[in-house]
């Protein structure tokens, strides 16, 4: 079977618009997370939406369901001890974490046959997807994408500034619930893809990739979901053409390469970053004193290899840790 | 100044009371102040000068006492965007970039409706914010490139954007140089031009001195003084001198048991 006829089997397609929904929905609540600086939530829910699963697969109920309803209330827990109990989010999330971990491997024990099936959900099994399960996953993916979308302004100026907001008339409290619950919905949806242990992966790493090099809100946000769709299904499609007697499951596959992105955008981010610091305006202040350099042979003018900063009227060049700007026939010292 | 007679008071706040988990920070607290007014609200640190103003915004519940703004109580105010608010911030970054253009145009939001796209009239306004603090060349950069001084603008600049009528400004020149806290006192003076009613916390007034009408101080939860400006050696004085009393306060001691009565009565706000 070549890679082109696999691709085109079934069980792929939905494999596929699987990874889109997913690719896009988790970033795109993950930029609401990093705001707040909360970019492990979604594994605090993660590990809560284990005991979600592993009650339904013991009652042999739909384990994604079982699942939405414990994480959104262990999200809800999370939001309500943040704000009462005027801990650090952290704690909170730490409690949650270990408790949610914990109970899912303990009920899962009260079941044989359980076990293996858990592993799916904890790493992630997009190839095994059923119909029902993609149209479940597409239709919260979506509601998640409309409402983060949608609602930009206001969930941007709650994450940015929960004070201003409410006297803003911004209802915070509900706004603060609101995302806590998206964030759950999209564990569960993306539990298929990457699997619960590194949902939060998808939720913050493209945010990180993208913000190397935006400057506005906006670019992060759309950046970050189509950084996490090249990733979800570059990580799909990259795990179909290993050979058939390798086991290399999809889930690993996309975090890894969203973290290869990472990797590549670190390093040009911080270029960008240190090339537009470098070239900030120099401030206007009345002079020290008017200093000619020493004898200068060097012509400076464009791309003569010293950066240029704007000063004012003229232009200063930086050399050897000092600002040249010209003067007549000569250089000043600035 | 504008007369109070015609028009209610902008801040109305009657023998209020803060208390933060119990402990009782703010005490007889009785504040008016009318339209157009430039109060600057001073004190030492820990004087419950940046309390008071986070219970005249809704920030700190009421122990006792009744708030009303606009001639409206607090409880039924909704009024939101004439009320704009700069708060006690070391900067304006958060964990994700944004320009200054998105935080000075998320001050916008007071008079938006939902999922409605900004007007004509909001990218206006936005601009117009952006022009009185002097950041317009900047409005595309991200808020984490400016200096401190210059975030502190561009949080004034998000209260301005939402075109209100009352701004409270909490300490916004604590930590600011002196060209910016000079920006930040002609921001004020344009917006007082304007017809702004102004209430302002600060620990130094510098160069906003020149604008101030007038001056509560506070000490230990309590208001010292309040009246004219003052320099700002005599504010540090000011809580020592008992005569100094206050020109609005009602003349002698409260009687013990119509205090407690009224303590009881507050409670349900």
């Amino acid at each position: 079977m070549s890679y082109w006829e696999l691709v085109n089997m079934q069980f792929m397609q939905r494999a596929l618009l699987a990874a889109v929904f997913t690719g896009l929905a988790a970033p795109a609540i993950g930029t609401y997370l990093v705001q707040r600086r909360m970019a492990l939530m979604g594994d605090g829910i993660g590990h809560v939406a284990v005991t979600g699963v592993a009650i339904g697969l013991l009652t042999g109920t739909s384990p994604t369901w079982t699942a939405v309803i414990v994480a959104i209330a262990g999200a809800i827990a999370i939001e309500v001890i943040r704000e009462r109990g005027h801990a650090n989010g952290d704690v909170a999330l730490a409690l949650l974490f270990y408790g949610g971990l914990a109970g899912g491997v303990l009920i899962t024990g009260l079941d044989n046959e359980s076990g293996s099936r858990l592993n799916q959900f904890l790493f992630g099994a997009i190839t095994t997807i059923s119909r029902t399960d993609l149209i479940v996953t597409m239709a919260l993916a979506a509601v998640v994408i409309l409402v983060c979308v949608g609602l930009a302004p206001q969930l941007f100026a709650v994450a940015q500034d929960q004070e201003f907001a409410r006297v803003a008339g911004l209802n915070i409290r509900a706004y603060n619930l609101l995302v806590a619950v998206l964030a759950a919905v999209t564990v569960t949806v993306a539990m298929r893809t990457v699997g619960l242990l590194l949902v939060s992966a998808l939720m913050v790493v493209p945010v990180a990739t993208s913000q190397q090099l935006s400057r506005s809100f906006r670019t992060t946000l759309v950046a970050a979901m189509v950084l996490g769709t090249a990733a979800s299904v570059g990580g799909l499609l990259l795990a179909a053409s290993f050979p058939p007697d390798t086991r290399v499951s999809p889930g690993p596959t996309i975090v890894l390469l969203a973290l290869a992105g990472f990797v590549l955008a670190w390093p040009a981010g911080i270029w960008a970053r240190r090339r537009q610091r470098l070239r900030q305006p120099f401030p206007v202040v009345p002079a020290v004193a008017h200093q000619e350099t020493d004898p200068h042979p060097h012509q400076h003018g464009e791309d003569c290899g010293h950066v240029a900063v704007p000063h004012g009227d003229h232009v200063d060049y930086v050399h050897d840790g000092h600002r040249h700007a010209p003067h007549g026939k000569h250089y000043d010292e600035h | 100044m504008s007369s109070p007679a015609i028009e209610p008071p902008v801040v109305e706040l009657s023998n209020g009371a803060v208390a933060i988990a119990g402990r009782p920070i703010l005490r007889h607290i009785d504040l008016t102040v009318h339209s157009g007014e430039f109060v600057a609200l001073m004190g030492a640190n820990g004087s419950g000068k940046s309390t008071l103003v986070r219970a005249l915004t809704g920030l700190w519940p009421l122990a006792t006492g009744s708030l009303s703004l606009f001639g409206t109580p607090f409880g039924s105010f909704h009024d939101w965007q004439r009320v704009g608010f700069v708060p006690q911030r070391g900067g304006a970054t958060s964990g994700v970039p944004a320009s200054v253009w998105e935080i000075v145009a998320s001050g916008r939001l007071t008079r938006r409706k939902l999922l409605r796209p900004l007007g004509r009239a909001d990218r206006a306004a936005i601009a117009d914010a952006l022009d009185v603090v002097g950041l317009s060349h900047r409005s595309r950069e991200s808020v984490s490139s400016l200096s401190g001084g210059q975030q502190q603008r561009v949080l004034i600049a998000r209260a301005l954007a939402g075109e209100p009528d009352l701004f409270f400004l909490d300490e916004p020149t604590a930590g600011v140089d002196l060209p910016n806290q000079q920006v930040l006192a002609d921001t004020l003076r344009t917006m007082s031009e304007r017809g702004a009613t102004i209430v302002l916390v600060a620990h130094e007034l510098g160069p906003m001195a020149p604008l101030i009408d007038r001056a509560v101080v506070m000490r230990d939860g309590r208001i010292a003084y309040d009246g004219s400006p003052l320099a700002s050696e005599q504010v540090a004085t000011a809580h020592l001198d008992g005569h100094h009393h206050h020109h609005h306060h009602e003349p002698g001691h409260h009687d013990h048991a119509p205090h407690v009565s009224s303590l009881i009565e507050g409670t349900d706000r």
